[in-house]
């Protein structure tokens, strides 16, 4: 079941000269751990505001086309509405936390929604739990590093209990082992909750192995959809500008020399095993 | 160059950054300064162009000790290019932008125009030279502080983490420029977490955690040290992972990016078929 | 800026942090208002109930544990407490119309003290009382929601901008910038390359905390919940019954016959 579904999606920004987003049709089903990426002003930071009502409530602008969203059409619906359903967490951590603890800050969309206090708490510990933050509780966010920032942030939007997350560039700020860690959680939320994951990430070479489903985009236009392994494999989307996998890169160099692997790699685990292979073979 | 001796940096909230650090960097010279947030690198690297001092130890910076010199006249030499260029930017238009360092070091007139003509070209901005820079996109804002840095000519550029947010058209223009200063004979040091970047670039790398310096050397020793990058939380970039699991076979482990890569799999091949 | 150290909360917990905060300001509001029906006028200063009124908030200090942040308020108010002395005492000095030296002295000594018993009862308060429990004494008292969150989101990014701030200044002194140099107008211009960027920067904060605040639900509902509740204990019925007795004997003692001046007392 198609928990997210746009056709023929436009957008202009209300001051933006050029199109947005030009004829975007994707189908994101139930369950999947989407990766989107681009080269930078691609829109893949618009679409994102588009699943939960930013694009067109809250930036204005002309938005053509359907854009459904767990059956609800996005035109139809204010934000707060769409809220129950997608959250959505940004790319700098120091922006996206109010409050002066940990607890109540993951607490803001439930005093938002009108949500009981004993409802709430539980919600609240459940979240904490979940995203391993439970002895960050009573502390202030500026005394977090950026990960636990990050986490914090996730640790908000999932006490809502969105179906779908979408996370724009999460890791931006962060070091590559703080990065890990926040993809990790996103992909225990993902395989052990449910929750459909959108990612946009430049950071291929550490997001690329929880995907089961990649969309590329540029100037606007969704250009390659399908799955990790056939599409960082195309020559056509390094050309692109895209950052593939340093292992996928590297079997389309051996490719080139004449040497054929047994399937595309997307991490170094599976590119070692399939160099094994090859050079036992000889 | 740049002399680092016994430096211990304690922050005025009590929090020590640098413990006992000492390095030396070579005119000329490319260097990474790596390790994981909070690991000291932004400290100290602010201590080359004297925006902090020591609380002990001394740093020396082409014969001057960085505690007898301003800032101002300090950065005459070393520019710093920070992270964010929004903490920088205020001008109307780009060329006031780029002009604003000039202005401040004291350059005539006229040889602010040249210099500022010069660097629009060299960074590609020349249709933006009326424009305002709070109207550019994130990486061309990124550009407009890089110009602005590079127009006074320093002899030592900072890059603080210059591939956060960047696609990978914007970090191979980057890489490719940097290789361009590198052949002017600029001395150039980064500060970065980026193992893939560095992989491409091939500096000399100081490898940092905890307010230390764990180790130095060329690219190759420092990111397939598996034990040294773990001590510094660092992720070993994707090739040099790959051929931690090639070891067995009795491949090279010290290879990190894709090109070596390829040639050592090829003669490989060559010699045992 | 000691003043302002002396009023930033310290995370430390004691009876007093404990107190609900409207009680605690019910209490201020009730020493200020003691405060102010002392000072006496020159020829009859009242240094007496205000040393007193000094004394009374010590226990407060010592069983809050904040001795130090305290005295550091203090020693920040010192300037201002000295200043005024000095007005008080060398206007009127000069002016002539007092009646004998040690009374004027006593006068300006009660003016400069009244000030600080101010300073000392509101820096109890804000030390003992953390922003949230401020926050959420606003929501309680029903001010709209609105105007609590501004004030609990901008106190929790009083350490952002202020370290932004740091790192422009940072920035800009490392193009050449010398904040020290040039006549009183250059400056003032220098600080422009200081101010833009900071203020640029805190809107487009702004819009992106709106994007998060809008994404969280924002609005959804005017009957917002709350995950916590303040509720009154024990300890702030005492409180509230201590203020009101206070300001009864205060209201006693004032129309009572006048208090005498201290030198009087002291037949100086």
């Amino acid at each position: 079941m198609a928990v997210i579904e746009t056709k023929g999606l436009t957008y202009t920004y209300p001051s933006g000269t050029k199109r947005a987003l030009e004829d975007v049709s994707i189908t994101i089903e139930r369950g999947e751990f989407v990766v989107l990426t681009g080269p930078s002003g691609c829109g893949k930071t618009t679409l994102c505001r588009c699943f939960n009502g930013l694009v067109p409530h809250f930036y204005g602008g002309k938005l053509e086309g359907d854009v459904l969203v767990t059956g609800l059409n996005v035109h139809e619906h204010s934000i707060y509405e769409l809220a129950r359903h997608v959250g959505l967490v940004f790319q700098n951590p120091e922006n996206q936390l109010f409050a002066l603890s940990v607890e109540k800050d993951v607490a803001f969309g439930l005093e938002n929604l009108g949500v009981p206090r004993d409802e709430m708490k539980k919600r609240v510990d459940w979240a904490l739990q979940t995203t391993d933050i439970e002895d960050l509780r009573e502390r202030a966010p500026h005394e977090l590093s950026g990960g636990q920032q990050q986490r914090v942030a996730i640790a908000s939007v999932l006490a809502m209990q969105p179906n779908v997350m979408v996370l724009d560039e999460p890791t931006s700020f962060l070091d590559p082992l703080g990065a890990q860690r926040i993809f990790e959680v996103i992909n225990e939320l993902n395989k052990n909750l449910g929750i459909t994951v959108v990612l946009v990430e430049h950071r291929l070479d550490l997001a690329a192995r929880y995907a089961d489903h990649v969309i590329i985009m540029d100037e606007g236009r969704v250009m390659l959809d399908g799955k990790p392994r056939e599409i960082f494999g195309l020559e056509k989307t390094r050309l692109m500008g895209i950052g593939i996998p340093k292992s996928t890169r590297l079997y389309q160099v051996l490719e080139k020399s004449g040497v054929h692997l047994s399937k595309v790699p997307i991490t170094s685990e599976e590119a070692t095993q399939i160099l094994k292979e090859v050079l036992n073979r000889d | 160059m740049i002399e680092v001796k016994d430096v211990s940096f304690t922050y005025p909230n009590d929090v020590e950054a640098l413990h006992g650090v000492s390095l030396k960097i070579q005119d000329g010279e490319f260097v990474a300064i790596m390790g994981q947030n909070g690991a000291g690198k932004t400290t100290l690297v602010k201590h080359f162009n004297g925006l902090l001092k020591p609380t002990k130890g001394e740093v020396v910076v082409d014969g001057v000790n960085t505690t007898k010199a301003s800032v101002a006249t300090l950065s005459r030499k070393v520019g710093f290019v920070f992270q964010n260029p929004d903490h920088q930017l205020f001008c109307e238009t780009v060329k006031d932008e780029i002009a604003f360092a000039l202005k401040n070091f004291g350059f005539k007139e006229n040889t602010i125009k040249k210099r500022v003509t010069w660097a629009l070209n060299l960074l590609d901005l020349k249709k933006y030279r009326k424009t305002s820079p709070f109207m550019l996109s994130g990486g061309e804002r990124k550009r407009v502080a890089l110009a602005s840095v590079l127009a006074w000519n320093p002899k030592v550029i900072i890059l603080d983490e210059p591939t956060i947010g960047q696609d990978q058209k914007q970090k191979d223009r980057l890489r490719q420029f940097i290789n361009q200063l590198i052949t002017q004979g600029k001395t150039v040091v980064i500060v970065t977490h980026d193992v893939e970047f560095v992989a491409e670039c091939n500096p000399k790398i100081v490898l940092m955690a905890n307010g230390k310096i764990l180790a130095e050397g060329s690219a190759k020793q420092i990111l397939t040290n598996r034990y040294l990058l773990t001590q510094a939380s660092i992720v070993l970039p994707q090739i040099a992972q790959i051929f931690t699991g090639l070891a067995d076979l009795g491949l090279p482990i010290d290879v990190i990016n894709v090109h070596e890569a390829k040639k050592v799999l090829l003669d490989f091949m060559e010699v045992n078929s | 800026m000691s003043v302002f150290e002396g009023l930033r909360f310290r995370r430390v917990s004691s009876p007093i942090h404990r107190l609900d905060p409207r009680v605690k300001f019910f209490y201020v509001c009730v020493l200020f208002v003691i405060t102010i029906m002392f000072g006496g006028t020159i020829n009859n200063p009242e240094l007496l109930p205000l040393i007193v009124l000094f004394f009374i908030q010590i226990p407060f200090v010592l069983a809050a544990g904040v001795k130090r942040e305290w005295a550091r308020s203090m020693r920040g108010a010192a300037f201002l407490v000295a200043f005024i002395f000095a007005f008080n005492f060398i206007f009127r000095y000069i002016y002539g119309n007092y009646e004998s030296f040690a009374l004027l002295l006593e006068y300006s000594f009660a003016m400069a003290l009244r000030f600080l018993v101010l300073v000392e009862s509101f820096s109890i308060f804000f030390l003992t009382t953390s922003p949230d429990h401020l926050g959420l004494a606003l929501e309680q008292t029903h001010v709209p929601y609105e105007f609590c969150f501004a004030f609990t989101t901008a106190v929790r990014f009083v350490p952002v901008l202020a370290e932004e701030a740091q790192t422009i200044m940072d920035a800009q002194k490392a193009r050449g910038l010398e904040l020290e140099r040039g006549n009183f107008i250059k400056r003032i211009k220098n600080y422009i390359p200081l101010l833009i960027p900071l203020i640029v920067n805190a809107i487009r904060r702004s819009l992106e905390l709106a994007e998060a605040m809008e994404s969280r639900a924002w609005g959804a509902t005017e009957k917002r919940t709350n995950l916590y509740v303040l509720t009154l204990k024990n300890s702030d019925y005492i409180l509230v019954v201590l203020s009101v007795l206070m300001l009864i004997l205060a209201v006693y003692v004032r129309l009572l016959p006048p208090v005498p001046p201290l030198t009087v007392l002291l037949r100086i």
